[in-house]
């Protein structure tokens, strides 16, 4: 499923870069688990690696134990974030099959200035 | 066994469940319209559903030398397909569900937390930089962070 809206979002970089936005992956896999993902999947958008739920955490978004052998992972959600920092739309989805869609979120994304 | 005996709905009604599962996950969790609601691998376990109690009513209605056998070729099926419907419906609408609120989420208008976090090669990337670094020549207009599960 993770695979599946990351392959979307692969799909319309073209349109994101357009509207000058950056879509960026993070999880708790390692450089090398994201970087394998990347060359076997073709992403080319950045995968960032936060093994130690630290930022994941910052962002209230563990989901305790989930993840093989009891490890903490990061519940699915996206973020738009504005240049200035500010959160502009978030998606905490309440089904993890469920994802926003990169028109949805494009929708979104065209209203950034 | 002659074609005539054999009890294809029930043997169409179980192919068709194995088929619902195999390309929900080969193909159809791919395409966002039937992965968000999958409506498709429903329909299709619909169909075999009427497939199986079609040929269930047709193995108990038999008038064979050994009607025992198709009875229970028939419980046999039809049990192991209403498990995979059954497991399946679970998955998708109960145990995907069971996720942290996360009600101290950033929320529309807040800043969002800064990070710095190591990227594919290992280099420290900020959210900053993020948000600073040109896309084709430009400065981007925002960043849209996809946590995801991890590819475990």
């Amino acid at each position: 499923m993770c695979n599946s809206e990351l392959r979307s979002i692969e799909q319309s970089l073209a349109a994101f870069n357009e509207h000058g936005i950056r879509p960026v992956a993070i999880s708790v896999d390692s450089p090398d688990v994201s970087r394998n993902l990347a060359q076997q999947a073709g992403y080319t958008f950045p995968i960032l690696s936060d093994p130690n739920v630290e930022t994941i955490r910052r962002y209230d978004l563990v989901h305790a134990g989930a993840g093989e052998n009891g490890h903490d992972i990061a519940r699915p959600a996206e973020f738009l974030i504005d240049s200035s920092g500010t959160v502009r739309w978030v998606n905490l989805t309440e089904n993890y099959w469920i994802r926003a869609t990169p028109e949805k979120i494009l929708e979104v994304g065209r209203l950034l200035k | 066994m002659t074609l005539r005996r054999l009890n294809w709905p029930l043997w169409a009604g179980f192919l068709l469940t194995i088929a619902s599962v195999i390309t929900f996950f080969s193909f159809l969790v791919w395409i966002p319209s039937t992965r968000n609601f999958p409506w498709a691998t429903l329909l299709m376990f619909a169909v075999a559903a009427v497939l199986l109690v079609l040929g269930a009513r047709r193995a108990f209605a038999a008038q064979q030398a050994k009607p025992w056998r198709a009875k229970i070729g028939a419980v046999i099926l039809t049990s192991v397909c209403a498990f995979f419907i059954a497991a399946f419906v679970f998955a998708f609408f109960v145990a995907a569900r069971w996720l942290p609120a996360s009600t101290n989420a950033p929320q529309v208008g807040q800043k969002a937390p800064e990070f710095t976090l190591s990227d594919t090669s290992g280099k420290s990337v900020s959210l900053a930089q993020l948000l600073s670094t040109p896309i084709n020549g430009s400065a981007p207009k925002g960043v849209l962070l996809i946590f995801y599960r991890g590819y475990w």
